[in-house]
């Protein structure tokens, strides 16, 4: 069988790749004490920090690649491996943890098969944790691509999920 | 390109004088008379829907061409996150809460031009029953003394006229104009004010070592990265009231001899950064950061940087670190971060609190200052009052107001009749402390000697639901993942702690877990090498103390008192009160529920995993807890 790629159109999508990632790192070259910045702004491109990347980022500013590593996986705001089309967020800071944040996570992992940090099969859902969001009063709390859910339950958790396809 | 040069020297202000013409010139454009409608735009009221109002009020305000008579403001967070959204109708301050789209055309028609108060939409105090018109008599706003976050409610925090028609960046032309650092220094000295962030070290003496510290660079840093779950004072000034904020880290460098500044801030927060964002721009603009501010030579910049969600980068080394591009991991610190810091260099760093402070201590005096508070602790302090509370939210009050004021007059008590249990503070470090101490008076000295500590000003409250035990449990967790690894007590001891905690609430603890516990925490608070592990053990601590029945409940009885403990608890349905509704039979997630509709359900034991589902879905009280 002959293989129907379309080779200027993947080419055209690695370059602009390609171009995306060099821009972006290029923004950080006289400021290269702000790594945490720059791979963040990687993942809310990328969703996630592709190993490539990394690689790159270490060549064009002179950083030692297990320096590059060793902050890509200090902190938790950063993934290593990609994320479904969706990023549920649910906090279990104090507040919302005496409220019932746990249950909501229990659940997810119960109908849905993703402990935090974990994704769906059909790659719909990635859920993560956060220590506190900032929003206690509306405990407890989960974001769903941005959008914050106050007081949410098991059930009330499942109707909002519903909506993301 | 020109005429954008003209407009942008136009505002910029070169001198103290000219600060004061732009802020004459402001004020004389305002009409104080006019209507103006103020929403609440925090986090908080942005998730119970305040946008969605913000946009209706702009369609209501367009379709009827009221742009002139009418103003809306989107400000910065009120405090009572509670009842959100909330909307003030100022000048005469007419309080709506809960405010949906639906209702702003009424609100238009009815209260902005009718001048008649919208009954539904007022605040019901739950204590009297009454209901409340004018924002300054909702009891949980006027027990507060709002010195420090009273602007938030009032100004456009993405505008900065909004900030200097308040008096903002007086205090910052009085100290570069008229004081000399050393004056500065001493005038925060003598306010008595200490650090906000958690360790209320004096702020002067802070301030005085970096000046004394020798260094070409040294830097200012504003310590965003409020990790203390349950605590979000930081952020709602931050993103309500930059200026305020940058304008204290000004006068911060220009005291110590600064060029150079840094806000880290936590990336969890993106209003509070893109405010801070524009608030920089807005500041440079206006030539009160930059080059020459107001022409007194003095330069100064500021630089955001977003943490990366490590609750060990709130102390000071490990911050440092991070901002150098480093792991966040902190160091023995032998010498203070004020001599060498940042890249080995002096550094002055202070919470987003302690430097909003600072305009005020520099613009009405060090004696204004210090009359408010206690003995040792001066000023105000911003809690955040979350938990098992009614009115929950962000509180203002002068050190030395007690537990029981805070969580009664201001907070309304307990929902749901319930009975209050303990107060926690201070955050993971913090302690819990039990009803018997309500009348403490709050301040950094009397919550140390109760085995809890300020911190950033979490307070969360727990009622009779709670359970200790699984509190001590859960900051023990949290503490273990926030750990950095580096020195052994830390990263083995909270393992272990943990690992105890976990049996005992499982019902498999023993009696010579609680002296392991003790043994551990001593180990902890004398070994670790920074403060996340030194006082890693105090909830431990602190409910051993307090609370040893429960543990003892735990381990002698298998029995959670507070009906929280997964494996010690059993669901039942009692047949007198079960209607037979099928409801929780539906929800189940394991179909481990039986029964006919109308004939009183059963639960199979063995099925059952113990969600609480058909616990939160019965209308008639029938599920059990045990």
């Amino acid at each position: 069988m002959e293989l129907a790629l379309d080779f200027p159109k993947v080419k055209a999508i690695v370059e602009s790749y390609t171009e995306k990632v060099d821009s972006l790192i290029d923004s950080y070259a006289d400021n290269k004490e702000q790594l945490i910045s720059l791979l963040q702004d990687i993942q809310t491109e990328f969703n996630y920090l592709p190993q490539d990347v990394l690689v790159k980022i270490s060549q064009k500013l002179d950083i030692p690649l297990s320096q590059v590593f060793s902050v890509a996986t200090f902190f938790r705001a950063f993934s290593l491996k990609p994320r479904g089309r969706h990023l549920i967020t649910v906090c279990l800071g104090t507040a919302c943890h005496i409220r019932g944040g746990q249950r909501l996570v229990d659940k997810l992992e119960r109908d849905y098969g993703i402990k935090p940090g974990e994704t769906t099969e059909d790659k719909r859902f990635t859920l993560e944790t956060v220590n506190c969001l900032g929003c206690c009063a509306l405990g407890p709390v989960a974001v769903v691509d941005g959008k914050y859910e106050s007081q949410v339950t098991p059930d009330k958790l499942d109707r909002v999920l519903r909506g993301y396809k | 390109m020109v005429e954008q040069v003209r407009k942008l020297l136009e505002k910029r202000a070169g001198s103290a004088a000219e600060l004061e013409n732009l802020r004459q010139s402001i004020l004389d454009k305002r009409d104080t008379n006019r209507a103006c409608i103020s929403v609440c735009g925090g986090t908080g009221c942005r998730a119970s829907g305040a946008e969605a109002v913000v946009d209706a009020f702009l369609d209501e305000i367009e379709r009827r061409e009221l742009q002139i008579q009418v103003e809306l403001k989107e400000t910065g967070c009120h405090g009572f996150c509670e009842r959100g959204p909330v909307v003030v109708i100022r000048p005469k301050n007419i309080f709506y809460q809960r405010v949906k789209p639906e209702d702003i055309p009424e609100i238009i028609s009815e209260t902005v031009l009718g001048g008649k108060i919208i009954e539904r939409l007022l605040y019901v105090d739950p204590v009297t029953n009454e209901k409340i018109v004018y924002e300054p008599d909702v009891p949980f706003y006027k027990r507060q003394t709002r010195t420090v976050f009273g602007a938030n409610g009032e100004i456009d925090p993405t505008n900065i006229e909004d900030y200097i028609a308040v008096g903002g960046y007086s205090a910052l032309s009085k100290a570069l104009l008229q004081m000399s650092p050393d004056k500065i220094i001493e005038e925060v000295k003598k306010s008595g004010l200490r650090g906000r962030g958690g360790g209320g070290f004096p702020t002067g003496r802070k301030w005085q070592s970096c000046r004394d510290a020798e260094g070409k660079i040294k830097y200012v840093i504003c310590n965003a990265d409020e990790g203390d779950p349950g605590a979000y004072q930081d952020r709602s000034l931050l993103e309500g009231n930059p200026h305020s904020v940058i304008e204290g880290m000004i006068i911060g460098a220009y005291a110590t001899g600064s060029q150079r500044g840094y806000i880290y801030v936590r990336n969890e927060y993106p209003l509070a950064v893109s405010h801070a964002r524009i608030a920089i721009e807005q500041a440079v603009d206006y030539g009160l950061l930059g080059e020459n501010i107001l022409g007194s030579g003095f330069n100064f910049t500021i630089t955001i940087n977003k943490g990366g969600g490590a609750f060990v980068c709130g102390e000071s080394s490990a911050l440092m670190a991070s901002l150098e591009g480093k792991i966040g991991e902190p160091r023995a610190k032998y010498v203070h971060m004020s001599e060498k810091g940042l890249w080995d260099s002096p550094s002055l760093l202070n919470n987003v609190k302690t430097w909003a402070n600072v305009p005020l201590i520099i613009n009405k005096g060090a004696e204004w200052y210090s009359r408010v508070g206690t003995a040792g602790s001066k000023g105000t302090m911003i809690f955040s009052l979350v938990g098992k509370i009614n009115n929950t939210g962000l509180v203002e009050v002068p050190m030395g107001i007690t537990l029981r004021e805070m969580i009664y007059d201001i907070g309304g008590g307990i929902p749901n009749g319930k009975k209050f249990k303990a107060v926690q503070t201070g955050g993971p470090s913090g302690g819990c402390i039990p009803e018997k101490y309500l009348d403490t008076p709050v301040d950094f000295d009397e919550l140390t000697k109760l085995g809890s500590m300020m911190g950033s000003g979490g307070m969360i409250v727990m009622d009779e639901d709670t359970c200790m035990v699984d509190v001590a449990r859960y900051f023990i967790e949290f503490l273990k993942g926030e750990s950095c690894g580096k020195c052994t007590p830390c990263r083995e001891g909270l393992n272990r702690m943990s690992e105890i905690l976990g049996r005992i609430t499982q019902g498999k603890g023993k009696r010579e877990d609680l002296d392991t516990l003790e043994d551990l925490a001593g180990i902890l608070s004398g070994g670790a090498l920074c403060a996340l592990g030194q006082t890693a053990a105090n909830p431990v601590l602190s409910t051993l103390h307090y609370f040893r029945d429960e543990y003892l409940a735990h381990i002698d009885e298998k029995r959670c008192l507070a009906g929280v403990c997964r494996e010690l608890i059993q669901y039942s349905i009692d047949p007198e009160k079960c209607e037979g509704c099928l409801r929780c039979l539906r929800g189940c997630p394991t179909g481990a529920i039986s029964g006919e509709k109308r004939q009183p359900h059963t639960i199979n034991q063995d099925m059952c995993i113990k969600c609480g589902a058909c616990y939160d879905v019965c209308k008639f009280n029938a599920v059990v807890k045990r």
